[in-house]
């Protein structure tokens, strides 16, 4: 599904990824750990398009196609969201209009007419029950005033809606509280069908309780400098990160 | 020839057949306008109300006008179909400066009220007219002043009896009509007595793809205790040159909410003077611009608050693109006596691409010591991460721009009180800068 070849990218200049090659399969979550500024976040806003960010070596295909080549809202297309670490606050626009867009540009890229309102507001309350989002939330701008928590299920409320085949969570559980964590996270195992497969970026085992990877990469200065399966996580959380960084 | 000497030859040469075709009330000041008008001429860049607009250049033109009231064919119910449809109102229309007796509505007008042109209220309702004709808007100080008020012939009175209200809005559709390049000088005299309620509306369009010049002098009275939401909308095209000029008195307690929506054009300047006169008033006013191209729109606006306890709000967005100029100068002056006002002014303006321009003045001038007043402005660029976000969900990059525009002037329709406008104008808004609305939305005429 996605293969990261030999990445090198960074941001106005400075190169912050050196070199990474990462395979992720239909079915699989892998999960990217890490200390603060080792290039986590850069390899999510690579994989989405950030235009800030830019890739100096290397390719990404995903499905077989040059992912590089596609603006960020043709990968969206293709089934590609991620989960903003910092979601974006958006004043005047409301959530209704802002994921009928969404939806009706996915629509229009699978060749089927938009939407009708009422089709439209049935599937945002179904998947609004699906992640326990309040209707007071949707019914106002996009992510305003939201709390930190609020923004998070809202993400993931957004994957529901626009069910996408591969997705990145980028630190979700940053800012949560244990009951949120574990709403945001039901919420993403109820979406997961077996074509799926997710990149999910965390400092923490925490989530990984919750969301089982199938893999576990640790990011260091740059490089995958371990990969290995969930009992990595385990070993992260007890040991931290000094030992791998000393084994590297 | 500068465009000063070129006025003043017009009207010497023409001064009788002016005054021919005019009624002796709108004859009176006429002379004492021109010779203000020889004294000023025409305000350079230089005078401080003019910054932003370079009158001269609008007036350079040999711009055809109509003097002797030659009839102008058309019939308004065909060419226009209304831009508002869903909304029911006593509606009027105006060619040029002419005002049309023809009568769309069924129902009647309250008992008293008086919707009709200048020229024949000057004839019926005499004393009214002369009481409340050019004493609002000073022809010695302004110079567009004298030249409207030296060449107008004709335009729209309105008058709400004391303690009527109108149960429908009142709408007055402006339409530019003519085969050569034209000027019209339009005049607009609204009475309304103590305790009066009205809603009026008007909308200019242009029905023809010449070059238009409209000076417009609206002057506006609001008596004790009446109620007034005024709605001006223009619709217009790139060659229309536009310069309106409004001086609104009001009276004691009384509720004034002034919309100016500016949605096309070509080069238009909206001067509007707020006198808050009596004690305990309110007044509102909202802006909205959407200009893109080589549009330009100039809202000079002065709130001026003269009694104790009164409040005034001024909210003024623009979103310009292309190659745009917006200017924006508000003025808000509490006098000495204007204890316990409070004053809000905010504009906010959205530079949508890197080369359209903004000029913004809020100013703010306290007198008296016990007052509550804001002002500010701010110009900014569409927010990148916003765009960002919405692209990473599929929205195409133009798509999450139009959001992005729509919903920074959201907050200004969503000031308009009347619903169907309101709705109206969220439509055409988006329309507008989905940039499927080239010309007026209403004129069947238009290309």
């Amino acid at each position: 599904m996605l293969e990261i070849r030999n990445l090198h990218a960074g941001i106005a200049g400075k190169e912050i990824l050196k070199g990474i090659s990462l395979t992720i399969r239909d079915g699989e979550i892998h999960a990217l750990m890490g200390q603060n500024g080792a290039g986590k976040s850069t390899l999510s806003n690579i994989i989405v398009g950030h235009p800030s960010y830019s890739v100096t070596e290397g390719e990404i295909l995903y499905d077989g196609e040059d992912l590089l080549s596609l603006s960020a809202e043709e990968r969206s297309l293709r089934g590609i969201f991620l989960s903003f670490q910092q979601p974006v606050e958006i004043p005047g626009v409301s959530m209704v209009n802002f994921m009928r867009a969404a939806v009706n540009a996915k629509r229009k890229h699978e060749g089927l007419e938009p939407m009708t309102g009422s089709e439209f507001l049935r599937l945002m309350r179904e998947k609004r029950a699906l992640v326990s989002m309040d209707s007071k939330l949707t019914g106002r701008s996009v992510n305003e005033g939201f709390s930190g928590g609020e923004k998070k299920r809202n993400e993931i409320f957004q994957m529901a809606m626009l069910e996408p085949k591969f997705t990145i969570l980028d630190e979700t559980d940053s800012g949560l509280d244990v009951d949120a964590l574990r709403i945001v996270a039901e919420g993403f195992n109820k979406l997961w069908k077996p074509t799926s497969s997710a990149l999910v970026i965390t400092h923490y085992q925490r989530l990984l309780d919750y969301i089982r990877p199938h893999v576990v990469h640790v990011l260091i200065d740059g490089r995958i400098v371990k990969t290995g399966g969930p009992e990595l996580a385990l070993e992260i959380e007890s040991r931290g990160f000094d030992w791998i960084r000393k084994e590297a | 020839m500068g465009a000063a000497e070129q006025y003043i030859t017009l009207y010497e040469q023409n001064r009788d057949t002016i005054a021919l075709h005019s009624p002796s009330a709108l004859n009176a000041p006429r002379e004492e306008a021109f010779r203000d008008f020889k004294r000023l001429g025409i305000p350079s860049l230089k005078v401080e109300r003019y910054r932003y607009t370079d009158v001269e250049q609008v007036l350079k033109p040999d711009y055809g006008l109509n003097l002797s009231r030659l009839a102008i064919p058309i019939d308004p119910r065909k060419a226009f179909s209304c831009s508002v449809p869903t909304l029911s109102t006593y509606l009027y229309f105006v060619i040029n400066d002419e005002f049309r007796p023809e009568v769309t509505h069924s129902k009647p007008l309250p008992q008293g009220v008086v919707v009709c042109s200048l020229a024949k209220a000057a004839e019926e309702h005499r004393e009214l007219v002369e009481r409340h004709y050019a004493r609002l808007a000073p022809t010695r100080k302004d110079s567009l002043n004298a030249l409207n008020t030296m060449l107008t012939q004709d335009g729209v009175f309105v008058y709400v009896p004391k303690n009527v209200a109108l149960s429908r809005p009142l709408q007055v559709v402006n339409i530019l009509r003519a085969d050569v390049s034209l000027m019209a000088n339009r005049r607009v005299l609204i009475v309304m007595e103590e305790g009066a309620q009205a809603q009026l509306l008007f909308c200019d369009h242009a029905a023809d793809e010449r070059q238009f010049l409209t000076t417009q002098v609206a002057e506006v009275f609001v008596g004790d205790r009446a109620s007034l939401e005024l709605y001006e909308l223009e619709e217009t095209h790139s060659l229309n040159h536009r310069l309106a000029n409004m001086y609104v008195d009001v009276g004691e307690k009384a509720q004034v909410t002034l919309d100016s929506i500016t949605l096309h054009n070509g080069l238009t300047r909206n001067r509007t003077d707020v006198s808050l006169r009596g004690a305990g008033s309110t007044v509102n006013m909202y802006g909205c611009v959407v200009a893109d191209k080589q549009q330009r729109v100039d809202n000079n606006t002065l709130i001026e608050h003269r009694s104790p306890q009164c409040e005034s709000n001024e909210l003024y967005k623009y979103v310009l693109d292309g190659e745009a100029v917006g200017a924006f100068a508000g003025r808000v002056l509490v006098r000495q006596d204007a204890q316990k006002s409070s004053s809000r002014e905010v504009n906010a303006n959205l530079c949508a691409s890197p080369s359209a321009r903004m000029f913004s003045q809020p100013m703010l001038e306290i007198y008296a010591d016990d007052v509550k007043c804001s002002h500010g402005s701010t110009v900014g660029q569409l927010n990148e991460a916003a765009l960002f976000y919405m692209r990473q969900r599929g929205v195409s990059l133009e798509e999450a721009r139009l959001l992005l525009k729509y919903a920074f002037v959201g907050e200004v329709i969503d000031s308009v009180r009347l619903e169907p406008l309101r709705d109206r104008l969220r439509y055409l808004t988006e329309a507008r800068m989905r940039g499927s609305l080239s010309n007026c939305e209403g004129c069947k005429v238009c290309r």
